[in-house]
């Protein structure tokens, strides 16, 4: 059993995923940002690791990789960071990864140092199942949850494909990109949440540009079992480069909104 | 060997959201790229619009003073100004025969954001172009050139602004809008089946240069140099002739010299990994981070090769080599003066390497130097650097 399916079959209520840029804006205060998000009530953090290109991500996050890497992130910090979490906190802890940091450390290393880390999944953004096989042994030598994601616009047959390739989690995501209307976003995360419980048995999280309380009630009416908030946390950071006390006391008054949001 | 492979390089690194579009890319490729109507159809653009065939002249003046006998395929003719228009033609109609209406672009030198321009215009389609902020300072000729042939030059603040950023930025651009757009890749990068499909369209450069060498010759060249960004204009050239026994030489930015860590030389300095969707060589750094590059020719200022470059460098079946900035300028005024030709900054590169090879080589030995592109776009730039010097 690993840390995600014990939370998932024991929590009796959708889950809490906060996600942080490791390193972001720099190594000490990433550290903080992160036990911060733990401590307001994620159930799972979810950490970004740095990356020049991060081609799946928007503009917020964006810069917040770029503020990483001009802060000093590398991998192997970002493995202390982990390690650093770990002596005060047992949530699970996932990583949303490029695949050349994997690929450029040994895929086999790389994971080795993860499971030795603390870390519980990992999602390669950039992986998808057809191109994964040296990746999925490792992960499954280490007992790591492999967590993918699908999309709107991701068929049946191959929903069903790509669920046969992942442990942990599903994540569901808009794409990348579309703005517009939120009635708009909710139908299709609705939609999106009942295709994808055809297909699968694994928990599904949603993460779509979810930034408020009401988001978060919406996501949980559809079913889902999980809410992902990113952009809308590491906007607190950016909102706070000069008063590192300040951010911390936004992004935790802010995640314990979105926390009571979900309920008991 | 495995769908969209070179070797171990290549292959469809992608976000799960591109998927969808390449699996619909590809089937859309393989159904039409065979049937009649869509070849003949692309051959009479290329005809009687692109202007092909291009010369393969014979610089007497050049083969004199190296010692040897050098032709230039004469891609600088090609409508627009460079290879590039081979590719955007072939990809633009199958984007129309697939019920696209919109065509996005990434572009460095602005070459293939004009290329995509001018097909986008003729065929109907509309054409926005990503181009890096530095990119469109030392390029503005081919920016104007653009916007006067109605595309959107959109400028990408985002990472280094230059030709990766703007592929980057792309490749967002198609996630969220590929029901109605065809992402236009301009060179042999990118995921299956990107770059086999850009070295198809590109391979007229060599089928046509076989033939051309022949008839001038009365057997195939000694040696062929093309200079090496993504790889575009030199596999379309060498592709053909993979299985001769000729020399092959792809020539890749040195900058300031590789030792500076300022060049885009990834064959020469790099180390296989994974950017834009596919595995290749790369410049970066020890925990994968993709690097800064510097070239003086914007279309060689990236930090990739394409997949198949890759396989060939490891195969050893093309020499890799570098030239620096200051060997391309001195090509760029020898070519200009010699033979009245002005190349494009990334085509001098493959003159600097002809150059180097005077006195190595039999005076009756065939050198086939691919001119990309010509010069004109760099004139300013380069006037601009001499008068500051």
């Amino acid at each position: 059993m690993t840390r995600l399916s014990d939370l998932f079959r024991t929590i009796g209520r959708p889950v809490l995923i906060g996600f942080t840029v490791a390193g972001d804006p720099d190594y000490e205060s990433g550290i903080g940002i992160a036990k911060t998000i733990i401590g307001a009530g994620a159930d799972i953090l979810e950490l970004g690791v740095p990356f020049t290109d991060p081609v799946a991500d928007g503009p917020v996050i964006q810069k917040a990789h770029g503020r990483a890497l001009s802060g000093g992130a590398t991998t192997d910090r970002l493995f202390s960071t982990v390690r650093e979490i770990r002596k005060s906190s047992d949530v699970p802890i996932v990583l949303l990864v490029y695949y050349n940091i994997i690929y450029r450390r040994g895929v086999g290393e790389f994971c080795r140092e993860a499971a030795a880390a603390g870390i519980d999944g990992i999602l390669a953004v950039d992986l998808p199942p057809e191109e994964s096989e040296e990746m999925e042994r490792h992960l499954g030598q280490h007992c790591i949850d492999r967590i993918s994601i699908v999309t709107p616009g991701t068929s049946d047959e191959r929903m069903k494909m790509i669920a046969g390739h992942t442990s942990g989690f599903l994540y569901l995501t808009t794409l990348l990109g579309v703005t517009g209307a939120r009635e708009r976003l909710a139908k299709e995360s609705r939609e999106l949440v009942r295709r994808a419980g055809k297909h699968s048995d694994l928990p599904l999280c949603v993460g779509f540009g979810i930034s408020r309380p009401e988001h978060v009630r919406e996501i949980v009416s559809t079913g889902a079992q999980g809410v992902i908030v990113g952009s809308a946390i590491v906007s607190r950071i950016e909102g706070h480069l000069d008063n590192v006390a300040a951010m911390n006391e936004d992004i935790r008054e802010y995640v314990k909104t979105l926390r009571d949001a979900i309920g008991n | 060997m495995r769908k969209g492979k070179f070797g171990k390089f290549g292959g469809q690194f992608v976000p799960e959201g591109l998927m969808g579009p390449l699996m619909e890319l590809e089937e859309a490729y393989r159904c039409l790229s065979v049937q009649e109507v869509f070849r003949n159809d692309l051959s009479a653009y290329l005809s009687s619009y692109a202007g092909r065939e291009t010369p393969l002249t014979f610089c007497a003046n050049v083969s004199r003073d190296l010692g040897f006998r050098l032709y230039l395929k004469r891609e600088d003719l090609v409508h627009g100004g460079s290879h590039k228009l081979n590719n955007t033609l072939g990809q633009a109609l199958l984007a129309r025969h697939m019920g696209k209406t919109r065509l996005i672009a990434e572009t460095g030198a602005g070459q293939h954001g004009v290329a995509t321009a001018i097909a986008g215009a003729v065929l109907g389609l509309s054409v926005d172009v990503y181009m890096g902020e530095v990119d469109i300072v030392r390029q503005r000729l081919n920016v104007f050139r653009m916007e006067l042939m109605g595309a959107r030059v959109i400028p990408v603040r985002s990472g280094t602004r230059t030709l990766k950023d703007a592929i980057n930025e792309a490749l967002r651009d198609w996630v969220a809008r590929s029901a109605d757009t065809h992402y236009l890749i301009g060179s042999v990068v990118g995921p299956h089946p990107f770059p086999l499909m850009v070295r198809e369209f590109q391979s007229v450069i060599g089928r046509e240069t076989r033939w051309q060498v022949q008839e001038a010759e009365g057997r195939l060249p000694d040696t062929l140099i093309a200079c090496v960004g993504g790889g575009s204009n030199a596999i379309g050239l060498f592709h053909e002739f993979l299985q001769d026994e000729v020399r092959l030489i792809g020539v890749e930015a040195g900058g300031k010299g590789i030792g500076t860590g300022d060049h885009g030389a990834s064959c020469c300095a790099g180390s296989p990994g994974v950017l834009h969707g596919a595995l290749s060589y790369l410049l970066q750094d020890s925990d994968g981070q993709i690097c800064p590059t510097h070239s003086i020719a914007a279309g060689l200022d990236y930090p990739g090769v394409g997949p198949e470059h890759s396989m060939l460098h490891d195969m050893e079946r093309v020499e890799y080599v570098p030239v620096t900035d200051d060997e391309v300028l001195r090509a760029f005024s020898y070519l200009s003066k010699k033979e009245g030709i002005i190349p494009a900054l990334e085509s001098a590169h493959a003159i600097a390497q002809a150059m180097k090879m005077a006195g190595t080589v039999p005076r009756d030995h065939v050198v086939v130097v691919n001119l990309s592109g010509r010069g004109d776009k760099d004139v300013a730039q380069v006037a601009g650097m001499e008068g500051g010097a």
